[in-house]
């Protein structure tokens, strides 16, 4: 497929969404949602046909887009892996689980592998506070991350 | 006779392998030719025996905890289906101290019922409330809410019939309720196991602040992080829907009511009220200046409730059983009851419902059996990341928001992280500061850049680059902070961090050049 082409597909199929969404009372974030969905990131090129069919400016939608960690604007690796560093974690050596995740995986936070197998990111809570430290594996949730579990996702994510 | 078998769906025991220990029940259910179903429900709240497979039998229900898949067949001989003994019974669940303990009001059913069953809804009490409340006039509504004293459970502790009230008395052709189920404070998942294990009562709760007030929408505006509080209250919603609960006649009621679930995206200042409904209606999560009050120019500019998801949970408790009921839970000025969340290195770690007034040491070392590491506690964060950090020299303190206050400390929605005696004090006033500089919403400079100033001069205390200077420069910053903020997120931030200097300040000290030298 030309890039051209794919383009144009993202386009349309983008245009659908925001269709069908607009009629709901505040939609730019639901749309968003939705187009990360479809896309894996929010591709630059929808956002002018976003900020058209809500009347807003192209600025006002790429600022939403920037303003919140979860839109990404190109497409994060095929597993994502969310480590929790907030307090209740780190009571429980989180610190220490995050620097051997990262170590396992060979990539920082906020990186994505060169096989492109997942992407790290660093999560400030997911109300497993009791069950510290927690991780998000693709939507999955982990909680009492040690050793096994370390090496369980880094097979999961690799296979 | 089918027997019933309760495993959880609740986030924190799928955390801990609920799903794979489901497959295995249902397999030996197949294989066995057992007439038995599985019910998927919500928590107990005690995480350190999750996942916790309950049987319903003649006798009551019989529990076992924590299990594995792996235990699942051994169980099964044992007679699990009938309440046989096995190394992992715990027999009768209400009788486990962690829960005889407890009074749940506002969770009272989460952990016992189907979450998506109305009709087990109803057996257990529910939608009596709202019955209550359609049959009276609005400000009567608001009456009882305000006599039974609740005070909003997300953090700043507002009456929450005060705030009702100001959106009844405020004419508009449309309001709102929004449901603030941002709960980004770590420590917390009360809201979480809510929306995960009783969906209709926080949708029964937001039904009746709609109906005191005249609002005829509601949103609940729940984190992304939380992908099964989102699909159960979906689920919910359509199930409420199809009931006649929630629509245009609600209950056979003249009353309208309907509701939306909305899914933030990744921002911890979107919990703040303003910020938040900015974010719904579309907008850069960015805080507003009040007034106006959200209850007179709210969503779309509309009179708004907006409530906690605890908040509002605990109305139809108070519908049902009356304000006086409620008001005879707690102390002071804080009455009814908290889920008080133990968190972080705590043996006995999960959700506590009681009354105001526990106090702090009889939550931490006798409900929550001390550390899990079993080495000393040496502090605990109390209210999220923006609540001060409690050493044991005040665990008398009661668990009251006035009380916290004078204690320079916050309740804010009632998670404690327990941590310790390898806690380094001056990394978490440093994780507090860079939180602060993650999160900010960039509207005002203190918060904004003060954060990140925060940050570099505790590394420069850490490095033992002029300390003395540098503590007097951080306390100068955070008064900056104190004042010069407009919300609670640059506001708040000095109070984890000044906490941890004032009791801690040991841990801010230069190391010693002997030790710094090995
Ligand atoms: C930075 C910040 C984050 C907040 N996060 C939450 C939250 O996650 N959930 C919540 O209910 N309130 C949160 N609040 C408090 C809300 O602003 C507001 O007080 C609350 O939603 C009101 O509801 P209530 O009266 O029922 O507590 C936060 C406040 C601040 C300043
Ligand atoms: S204190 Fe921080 S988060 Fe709050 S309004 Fe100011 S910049 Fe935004
Ligand atoms: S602090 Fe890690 S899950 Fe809440």
């Amino acid at each position: 497929m030309s890039m051209q082409a794919a383009s144009t597909q993202i386009a349309s199929r983008a245009a659908a969404i925001v269709d069908e969404m607009k009629a709901l009372e505040g939609p730019l974030l639901p749309i968003l949602h939705e187009i990360q969905e479809e896309f894996g990131h929010v591709p630059a090129e929808t956002l002018p046909i976003i900020a058209k069919v809500l009347n807003i400016s192209n600025a006002e939608v790429h600022g939403v887009v920037t303003f919140y960690h979860d839109y990404r604007n190109h497409p994060a690796g095929r597993h994502v892996l969310k480590v929790c560093r907030a307090e209740a974690c780190q009571s429980m050596g989180g610190d220490a689980i995050a620097a051997q995740i990262s170590q396992a995986l060979g990539i920082g936070f906020h990186e994505t592998a060169k096989d492109n197998s997942v992407t790290l990111e660093p999560v400030y809570c997911l109300g497993l506070c009791a069950c510290a430290p927690a991780a998000m594996l693709d939507g999955e949730v982990i909680g009492r991350l040690d050793a096994d579990k370390i090496e369980e996702i880094v097979r999961e994510v690799r296979s | 006779m089918t027997v019933t078998i309760y495993i959880p769906r609740d986030s924190g025991a799928l955390a801990l392998g609920a799903e794979k220990v489901a497959k295995a029940v249902a397999q030996e259910i197949e294989t066995r030719g057992l007439d038995a179903k599985i019910v998927r429900n919500g928590s107990r709240g005690l995480y350190w025996l999750e996942p916790m497979v309950e049987v319903a039998t003649e006798a009551g229900r019989v529990a076992y905890g924590p299990i594995s898949a792996k235990d699942v067949a051994s169980l099964f001989d044992a007679g699990l289906a009938s309440g046989g003994e096995h190394k992992l019974s715990l027999g009768d669940p209400e009788k486990i101290p962690f829960l005889a303990k407890q009074t749940r009001l506002t969770f009272a059913r989460c952990g016992i019922t189907d979450p998506l069953s109305l009709e087990d809804y109803r057996n257990h009490g529910g939608l009596k409330g709202l019955e209550n409340a359609i049959a009276m006039t609005p400000a009567d509504v608001v009456k009882q809410v305000t006599d039974s004293g609740l005070r909003g459970r997300g953090g700043a502790g507002f009456p929450t019939g005060i705030k009702w009230k100001t959106v009844l008395d405020t004419t508009a052709d449309r309001k709102y309720i929004v449901c603030n189920a941002d709960e980004g404070d770590s420590a917390t998942f009360a809201d979480r196991m809510i929306m995960e294990g009783d969906p209709f009562v926080l949708i029964e709760g937001m039904t009746i602040a709609g109906i005191a007030t005249g609002a005829t929408k509601g949103f609940v505006y729940i984190r992304s992080e939380y992908p099964h509080a989102v699909a159960t209250m979906q689920k919910a919603v359509e199930v409420a829907r199809k009931a006649g609960v929630l629509g245009v006649n609600v209950m056979g009621s003249p009353n309208a009511f309907d509701m939306e679930i909305r899914v933030g995206a990744g921002a911890y200042v979107c919990g703040e009220e303003t910020s938040l409904l900015n974010s719904l209606e579309g907008k850069r999560g960015i805080v507003r200046a009040k007034p106006p009050l959200p209850a007179i120019q709210g969503l779309f500019g509309k009179p708004t409730v907006i409530n906690n998801v605890i908040s509002l949970a605990s109305v139809p408790i108070v519908m049902d059983r009356g304000a006086q009921h409620y008001k005879d839970f707690g102390m002071g000025r804080s009455r009814g009851t908290i889920p008080i969340q133990i968190a972080g290195n705590a043996k006995h770690g999960g959700l506590f419902e009681a009354a105001f007034g526990l106090t702090l040491g009889e939550i931490v070392d006798e409900i929550g059996g001390g550390t899990v590491t079993g080495r000393p506690v040496k502090a605990v964060q109390v209210g999220g990341p923006l609540g001060a950090y409690f050493p044991r020299s005040l665990f008398d303190t009661p668990f009251d928001y006035e009380a916290f206050a004078a204690k320079d400390g916050l309740i804010g929605h009632a998670g404690i992280t327990v941590f310790d005696d390898s806690a380094d004090m001056l990394k978490q006033a440093r994780f507090a500061m860079e939180f602060c500089a993650i999160e900010s919403c960039g509207k005002c400079t203190p918060c904004r850049i003060g954060s990140t100033r925060g940050v570099e001069t505790i590394d420069k205390i850490a490095h033992n680059i002029e300390p003395e200077k540098n503590l007097a420069l951080v306390t100068d910053l955070c008064n900056t902070m104190k004042f010069g903020s407009l919300c609670a997120l640059g506001g708040f931030t000095p109070y984890p961090v000044m906490s941890a200097i004032n009791h801690f300040p040991e841990d801010f000290r230069p190391t010693p050049v002997a030790q710094a030298a090995e």
